[in-house]
């Protein structure tokens, strides 16, 4: 049971990377719903070890709980046998009938890149998340994925060249 | 962006188009840059592909319910209820979107010129909602009191009870009996007060409740008081005797 004291000062740190969690579940589950189980059970579990966080980096702290609990909650899915809740991309696709030419090429371009990023195998797909929309330094990145900071390297440069076509 | 004659500096291009790259190894580049139009390609390459992403890759923010549900199991610290909450992941964020609900539900419930404790505790709420606490965020009374000054017709007491346990956490407008009005914040613990002051003096004194919250009205010298908090009421009671026995 962890205590209250530890409550509040988890929350302190924990709250303010809040959207940097819920991203990064976000892309790595790709379902809305599971993203928001897996930010709840990572603050329970941050909450759990907050004996173990050292004050420096809380953001980066957090992300590798997120990071962890993700993919212990796709391995969990996939062994249930779950049917992946994943509509695609397509779906977010707007009606070319009843929308105008410039917001149909916007969607489209959205939803190639979209594609794109979803077709990524995880391990390229988060280092490009936590590179490029959440802004984190090569160092922090190979400490949230469990990596050499060269693995990182050549992990995201394998992302970018998957995703080059889609920029286009 | 895949040259084999220029291997050996893509990683050096791209840990440049990070930022990661020590200042020797970043005037090597530059040099190599100058003559090399595959590598400058290579670099305009991942600048493009940062602005795609940025512009088009959306960055999920988090659900306002569930900053709401994880908010409020911070709030109430130090009582051990909230921390079992945190072992009911899905009831808190079902808990968090309740809240949402009876708030949009009350509001949408309420009569023009009802109750104005009912009508408060809905406001105060819906202020408990991020980022809707306060508009002047400050514990010093001379900083909140001014801030009102040309935002409502009259002037609203501002005190501040800290060394009584009852910090001035800020304040806002708001709206309330057919008018704008002050609300004074105020944190007691975990718990928040809200203190709405208003001109007039119709009602007498008395406490009641809504929805969990307790209500305390009382006027004096011309001005209505109405304090909301989710607190017990004796502690709440104690708020509001801070309030009409101490001279301004």
């Amino acid at each position: 049971m962890p205590e209250p004291d530890n409550a509040a000062a988890f929350a302190r740190i924990a709250l303010p990377h809040l959207d940097a969690a819920y991203n990064l579940a976000r892309w790595l589950v790709r379902d809305p719903v599971l993203a928001e189980d897996v930010v709840q059970d990572a603050m329970l579990r941050g909450l759990t070890y907050m004996h173990a966080f050292r004050g420096d980096n809380p953001k980066g702290w957090l992300l590798r709980i997120v990071r962890t609990t993700a993919y212990d909650r796709l391995s969990e899915r996939k062994r249930a046998a779950e049917v992946p809740l994943d509509t695609g991309p397509a779906a977010a696709l707007p009606d070319p009938a009843d929308t105008p030419e410039a917001a149909v090429a916007d969607g489209q371009r959205r939803a190639a890149l979209d594609r794109a990023l979803a077709a990524l195998p995880d391990e390229l797909r988060e280092v490009i998340v936590l590179r490029e929309l959440e802004e984190m330094p090569y160092r922090e990145i190979a400490r949230i994925t469990e990596v050499p900071l060269g693995t990182v390297m050549s992990r995201l440069w394998r992302a970018r060249l998957a995703l080059r076509g889609a920029a286009q | 962006m895949n040259n084999p004659q220029c291997q050996r500096w893509q990683l050096l291009v791209q840990a440049d188009h990070d930022g990661e790259l020590g200042v020797a190894d970043a005037a090597a580049l530059a040099v190599h840059l100058d003559g090399c139009t595959a590598c400058r390609a290579l670099r305009d390459g991942l600048a493009g592909l940062s602005r795609r992403l940025h512009a088009d890759a959306p960055r999920h923010a988090a659900p306002a319910s569930l900053r709401a549900a994880l908010e409020r199991q911070a709030m109430p610290l130090a009582s051990p209820p909230a921390i079992r909450r945190w072992r009911l992941p899905r009831a808190a964020i079902g808990g968090g979107a309740a809240l949402a609900i009876a708030a949009s539900v009350t509001l949408a419930l309420l009569p023009r010129g009802g109750d104005p404790g009912e009508a408060a505790v809905a406001s105060h709420i819906r202020a408990l909602q991020p980022g809707h606490l306060t508009d002047v965020l400050s514990t010093d009374q001379h900083t909140v009191k001014p801030w009102f000054n040309g935002r409502l017709d009259y002037a609203p007491p501002v005190r501040d009870f800290a060394a009584a346990g009852f910090p001035l956490h800020g304040g806002r407008l708001d709206y309330l009996d057919g008018r704008a009005v002050a609300a004074l914040v105020y944190q007691r613990g975990g718990h928040v007060i809200d203190l709405y002051i208003w001109p007039g003096n119709a009602d007498p004194a008395r406490a009641e409740a809504f929805a969990g919250y307790n209500v305390v009205h009382w006027h004096d010298a011309g001005m209505r008081f109405l304090a909301v908090s989710d607190l017990n009421l004796a502690e709440l009671q104690g708020f509001v005797a801070l309030w009409r026995d101490t001279p301004p």
